[in-house]
C-alpha cells in the first residue's frame, strides 16, 4: 500500500479532531478530539517510520501514547474536581482561572 | 488483500472519528473512539509495527477508554448550549478543517521525500516487533524511556490529589484537612494559614 495514503487519512484525521475542538464544548469531548489528534500524529510517525524503514519513529510513536495517557489522566482528574465543586461542565463558562 | 485491509481500516478509523465529533451523548463518543482505535491498530499491523499495534489496543483501548468510561457515567450527560461566544462558530469550524486538511496534505505530498509514491522499501522480517523495540528504547532511547517513566508517574500522583474527595484545586494547604472549601465554617479565620496538617 502506498505511503501517500496514510499520510492523508492521518491528516485527514487530524483536521476531523481540530474541528471538534472547535465545535464542542463538553471537556470531555474535548479530551477526546485530542486523543484523535494524538492518534493522527502517531499514525504519521509510524507511516514515516515504515517509509524510511527505521524503527525509531515507532519509538516516538509508544512515547506520544504515553504522554497522551498522562494527559487523559489529568484532564479527566481536573473534569472530576470540576464536577465535585458543581462548576458547569463548559468550557466557555470556564474560561475565568479564579477557583 | 492489503488495499480491502487498509479501506475497511480507513473507513473505520474515519467513521470512529466523525462519530466522536458527532454524537450528542459523551458516552457513545467514548464508544466511537475505541472503533476508531481498533481500526487504527489494524493500519499499524498493516505498516508492520506489531509492538504499536499491541500497544494501542492493549494501553487506549484497555485502559485509557475504560477511564474515560468511568468518568463519563460518574459526571453524567452534559447538555451544551447553544449560545456561541463567537458567532457562525458552528459553520466556521468545519470549513477550518477543510482548509487545515488540504494545507496539511499539501505540505506533505508537495514535499521531495523520495519514498513518497513508494511503498517503503522491503524490511526484515522482525521490523518493528516487541524485542526491537525493547533494544532501541533501553539502549539508544534510555533517557526518553526513563523521563517517560517519570511523567507517568507524575500524572499519577496529580491525578490523585486533583481527584481525591478531601483535596482543593488551587489550595495546597486543602490537602490534609476535611472537606472542600465550600464545607468550612465561613467563620473560618486563617483557612489558608494552616500548614497542611488535619484540624
Amino acid at each position: 500500500m502506498n505511503i501517500e495514503w496514510y499520510i492523508v487519512l492521518s491528516s485527514l484525521l487530524f483536521a476531523i479532531g481540530a474541528t471538534g475542538i472547535l465545535i464542542r464544548r463538553s471537556p470531555i469531548v474535548i479530551l477526546l478530539c485530542l486523543e484523535l489528534m494524538l492518534n493522527a500524529g502517531n499514525l504519521a510517525l509510524v507511516a514515516f517510520s515504515r517509509m524510511v524503514g527505521n524503527q525509531e519513529g515507532q519509538v516516538f510513536a509508544v512515547v506520544v501514547m504515553v504522554v497522551a495517557a498522562c494527559e487523559v489522566v489529568i484532564g479527566l482528574g481536573l473534569i472530576v474536581a470540576i464536577f465535585r465543586r458543581k462548576l458547569p461542565l463548559d468550557v466557555d463558562d470556564l474560561r475565568t482561572l479564579r477557583g | 488483500m492489503e488495499e480491502v485491509l487498509f479501506f475497511a481500516a480507513a473507513l473505520g478509523a474515519l467513521g470512529g472519528a466523525v462519530g466522536v465529533v458527532a454524537m450528542r451523548n459523551p458516552l457513545f463518543g467514548v464508544l466511537a473512539l475505541v472503533v476508531h482505535l481498533f481500526s487504527l491498530a489494524v493500519l499499524f499491523l498493516l505498516l508492520s509495527s506489531a509492538f504499536v499495534a499491541a500497544a494501542q489496543v492493549v494501553v487506549y483501548a484497555g485502559a485509557v477508554m475504560v477511564l474515560y468510561v468511568f468518568v463519563v457515567a460518574y459526571v453524567g450527560d452534559a447538555h451544551e448550549s447553544a449560545w456561541e461566544p463567537i458567532p457562525g462558530q458552528r459553520f466556521l469550524a468545519p470549513l477550518f478543517g477543510a482548509a487545515l486538511f488540504i494545507e496539511l496534505s499539501v505540505a506533505v505530498l508537495a514535499s521531495s521525500l523520495l519514498a513518497l509514491g513508494t511503498d517503503g522499501p522491503d524490511v526484515k522480517a522482525g521490523f518493528g516487533d516487541p524485542a526491537e523495540i525493547g533494544r532501541l528504547l533501553l539502549e539508544r532511547f534510555l533517557l526518553p524511556f526513563e523521563a517517560s517513566s517519570i511523567l507517568l508517574l507524575l500524572a499519577a500522583v496529580g491525578a490523585v490529589l486533583l481527584a481525591s474527595k478531601r483535596s482543593t484545586v488551587g489550595d495546597a494547604s486543602g490537602v490534609g484537612s476535611a472537606g472542600t472549601p465550600r464545607e468550612r465554617e465561613p467563620a473560618d479565620p486563617t483557612p489558608d494559614a494552616s500548614t497542611g496538617t488535619p484540624a
